[in-house]
């Protein structure tokens, strides 16, 4: 087994730390010599190229690279040498657009984004433009990090903060494999604070989800199935509730791509991908109902196209130019990384799709 | 030609089967499909035990399927093994057992 990597491919200076490397990798080979199809062809199949943008419903704002984990499958190749942090000026332009959205649901993510020094003053400001579901994405572990985390679950729900936080496994060995050392112990304890102060509770409305990711080379299974195994064994190991689980496909970007090419499963997982493609899920993609804004206020079709550098095609680039009508019925800008959100059930950052 | 009996590729043209008989290949596949529902036992029960038969039956493509099979349904790696040891003390039980045949043979003959 290989040990976890205590840095970014970024401080590494791997090669996929350059994106154009990653949508080389993913554009040639297998998909250039015809082997597999390219998600353009694929979904031309079925009339559904170009995948235009519909009606915004989420929008996700990245707060910052920077992380206190360093996950062997992070798309944003996030970590404790990452500096790329949103300014206080960039989230005020942030603000500006949330009170006027029309969005249905904020979800702020990272990195872990309550390292960002504005964190707290973002998110109350943000909880008074009463947007219907506001999301954070805590790794749980910052929770535990330092004495100065100690009262996020008090400070998530005086602002009404549904909490979403990844989990691979209800073992420790597995979840500590992907997610380094002690997470597993540390996920355990930042979760029963959260019940405590009324997260996850069965009737409560303090909303607590868990996204799991498979941990190696291979997709994730029914989600409906997983999340009662994970609802057992948290229950029965820990005394853990929580509301929903999400399963989410690893897509072939960023850190995951490179240990799928350093793991040789890159052709087999890409097949994978390919032979799971079910076009009911093409229809939902996150993608066409998103908005993904990066660390610097720049605009993006979702996370991953964030991570690849792949900025939306529209007029609009900026947080700062922001127009809905204007971004909508934009094309979609898509490779063969797409493949990850179109297999079986599909993937987004809600769960399933299809 | 391939220089070995078994190529990994091959498992992806398992659906091929159909080409040549496409009746007969598409009842194998749906009751097959049928077979590993959510029925009376789960899906990663099922998984679990088509992982210990694919042993049994030593079929390296199955081997193939069921471990990512059960690595997707969240299975451990301990309880893979289990269910392997649960295939092997069969298979070895099954050979053991005519062990008896032998000692009623050899009692009939030069007891």
């Amino acid at each position: 087994m290989t040990k976890l990597k205590t840095q970014s491919l970024k401080k590494r200076a791997s090669e996929l730390a350059n994106t154009n490397r990653q949508l080389e990798i993913l554009s040639n080979g297998i998909f250039k010599n015809g082997e597999l199809p390219t998600f353009k062809d694929k979904i031309a199949e079925t009339n559904q190229f170009p995948l235009r943008a519909k009606k915004l419903e989420i929008l996700q704002i990245n707060v910052g690279y920077m992380c206190n984990q360093v996950c062997e499958h992070c798309h944003v190749d996030a970590g404790p040498d990452r500096q790329e942090i949103m300014t206080k000026e960039t989230m005020q332009q942030c603000l500006d657009v949330i009170k006027k959205t029309g969005a249905h649901t904020l979800d702020l993510t990272g990195g872990a984004p309550e390292m960002n020094p504005n964190f707290r003053w973002f998110v109350e400001e943000a909880s008074k433009a009463g947007i219907k579901d506001f999301i954070v994405r805590s790794n749980l572990t910052i929770i535990r990090a330092n004495r100065k985390y100690y009262d996020l679950p008090e400070f998530f729900k005086k602002h009404n903060v549904h909490v979403v936080s990844s989990m691979p496994h209800w073992t420790r060995g597995k979840t500590d494999k992907q997610r380094g050392d002690s997470v597993f112990d540390k996920s355990i304890k930042a979760l029963q604070e959260l019940n405590v102060v009324g997260y996850g509770m069965p009737d409560s409305s303090l909303r607590l989800d868990l996204v799991y990711n498979p941990s190696g080379a291979f997709l994730p299974s029914d989600q409906s199935s997983m999340e009662k195994d994970f609802k057992k064994a948290l229950m029965e190991d820990f005394g853990i509730q929580f509301h929903n689980l999400f399963a989410i496909t690893n897509l072939p970007i960023s850190r995951f791509l490179d240990y799928l090419i350093a793991s040789e499963n890159y052709e087999d997982y890409m097949y994978q991908l390919v032979e799971a493609y079910n076009p009911t899920a093409v229809a939902n993609v996150m993608c066409t109902n998103t908005l993904s804004v990066s660390w610097d206020g720049y605009l993006y079709d979702c996370d991953f196209n964030q991570m690849l550098a792949l900025p939306v095609n529209s007029k609009v680039k900026h947080i700062s130019e922001y127009n809905e009508e204007l971004l909508e019925g934009r094309n979609i800008v898509i490779s063969q990384h797409c493949y990850g959100c179109t297999a079986g059930a599909g993937s987004s950052c809600q769960g399933t799709v299809a | 030609m391939s220089k070995t009996y078994y190529d990994p590729a091959d498992l992806r043209k398992f659906g091929k089967i159909t080409e040549w008989d496409e009746e007969l290949g598409n009842k194998f596949f749906d009751y097959y499909g049928k077979v590993f529902e959510e029925g009376a036992l789960t899906a990663r029960e099922k998984s679990l035990i088509a992982l210990a038969v694919a042993h049994t039956e030593q079929c390296p493509y199955c081997i193939d399927a069921y471990t990512k099979d059960s690595l997707q349904r969240g299975v451990t790696k301990e309880e893979m093994m289990e269910a392997i040891h649960v295939g092997a003390a069969i298979k070895g039980g099954a050979t053991l057992v005519h062990g008896v045949q032998m000692m009623n043979k050899v009692n009939k003959l030069d007891g």
